[in-house]
């Protein structure tokens, strides 16, 4: 446990010094939402009806921005190699870096979205299932996007390989997180979506970190 | 491939047969690339030996070593830790391992505080005031809470050889421990690896340099 106390620690105290690494994807964030209103319409009332895909989907994108700082330095400068080298559980050294990925990548912006979803004029009624669906779905995509990540650190260049293995797994977390959304603007009960997506957060919390670890060792052999 | 067994020197010293052989390899084969990097190779480390990889440059010194990590798994043979398959007991081996590879696992952002504290913490807990003293020992002081990236190559070598002294582990698995170090960092190691050995710990290193190590066995890749 203390090993992965530390690992916690020692993640978020390399996301504070690298403060990039925190502002990128936030501000992509704010960015992205900024541009629909400009590119498709001002008027509030077809805002309101795209506000929900519009923020899921710039949430999903920012997460993706993100990913590639979950273990590259580490396989660089070789830390890695020590935590595979950890006689500890992997899965939890894995699951204490997802954590800190999340708490320094995921939570800022679903602390902003709602902000963004007022510029969108999402109506009043949706924000807590906003709120909450954001907060269930965020993980989910830092988990999928870890074995994404784990699957690709070895490689040289990239490109835009880590969306095409990540994209097509998030999908259902973005079917249900905008459903749930448009089902509370519409008045109705969000409460099977996200009774779903909690599903999703407990399948992936407790198998992605095995995937993780296992696309970690293929990456390092 | 030439291969002269550690096995025959072994033999005729009483003393090292007396010892227990922690770590040993069977029928060891591995290629890369379609090309043959070792076969049939055999090897066995005892309780209180030095054993140097010796090898020509892309010889699979380096990978044999990973491999002995449980970091490549791309060979054949058997991989034994104290008469029993490496893999069957990978908690217990990796409790008892230091790797020091090419890529030294210190972070650059981080401080060498705090890059020891986590490195340390993944095999035992450790207080601040150990890392402190061994940091000093290795001629760090003062450069305890300045990031890595203001220190020179050797100095975060040096940083990361702290963790083979902080934490006590029986097997010491280090690549090219020495090229970045000073004279007396070379002295120093040297020094460090005849105590461990001394101690009933093993070390497998592999180096250009000539080392002093009285009663050191050689594994010749060729």
């Amino acid at each position: 446990m203390s090993a992965f106390k530390s690992t916690l620690k020692r993640d978020l105290n390399i996301a504070f010094k690298k403060k990039n690494d925190i502002a990128n994807p936030f501000m992509f964030f704010v960015i992205v939402v900024s541009l629909y209103p400009i590119a498709i319409t001002p008027d509030p009332e077809r805002l309101s009806e795209i506000a929900a895909g519009v923020v899921w989907i710039s949430v999903l994108l920012a997460s993706m921005l993100s990913m590639d700082n979950l273990y590259r330095s580490d396989y660089e400068d070789g830390s890695l190699e020590q935590l595979l080298l950890s006689p500890h559980p992997l899965f939890f050294m894995v699951l204490a870096k997802n954590i800190s990925h999340w708490l320094v990548s995921g939570l800022p912006v679903v602390l902003a979205a709602p902000l963004l979803a007022y510029m969108l004029n999402l109506p009043q009624q949706a924000y807590p299932t906003l709120i909450a669906s954001l907060l269930i779905g965020t993980p989910v995509m830092s988990l999928i996007g870890s074995i994404a990540v784990a699957l690709t650190v070895g490689l040289g260049s990239r490109g835009l390989i880590l969306a095409v293995i990540t994209l097509p797994m998030s999908v259902p977390i973005l079917i249900f997180g905008t459903l749930a959304v448009e089902a509370s603007v519409s008045a109705g009960s969000p409460a099977g979506y996200l009774a779903l997506m909690l599903a999703m957060l407990a399948a992936s919390l407790s198998l992605a970190p095995l995937a993780s670890v296992a696309a970690l060792r293929i990456s390092i052999s | 491939m030439s291969l002269s067994s550690p096995l025959s020197e072994a033999a005729t010293d009483p003393e090292k047969v007396s010892r227990a052989v922690m770590l040993a390899g069977k029928n060891l084969y591995c290629e890369r690339d379609d090309r043959v990097l070792f076969k049939d190779l055999e090897f066995e480390l005892h309780e209180g030996m030095v054993m140097q990889l010796r090898g020509s440059n892309g010889s699979g010194k380096t990978t044999l070593m990973r491999i002995l990590c449980g970091l490549n798994d791309s060979y054949r043979g058997v991989l034994e830790w104290y008469g029993e398959p490496v893999e069957e007991q990978l908690g217990d081996y990796y409790q008892s391992l230091h790797y020091i590879g090419h890529r030294v696992g210190v972070s650059r952002v981080l401080t060498p505080m705090e890059n020891l504290r986590w490195s340390c913490s993944l095999k035992a807990e450790v207080d601040d005031h150990l890392i402190e003293e061994t940091l000093a020992d290795l001629g760090l002081r003062g450069y305890e809470e300045s990031p890595c990236n203001t220190l020179s190559a050797g100095q975060q070598q040096r940083v990361a050889l702290a963790r083979i002294l902080i934490n006590p582990m029986k097997l010491w698995i280090l690549d090219e421990p020495f090229t970045t170090l000073d004279k007396k960092g070379v002295a120093q190691l040297e020094a460090n690896i005849q105590k461990h050995a001394e101690s009933g710990g093993a070390v497998m290193v592999t180096t250009h340099h000539k080392l002093d190590i009285p009663g050191m066995d050689i594994l010749d890749l060729g």
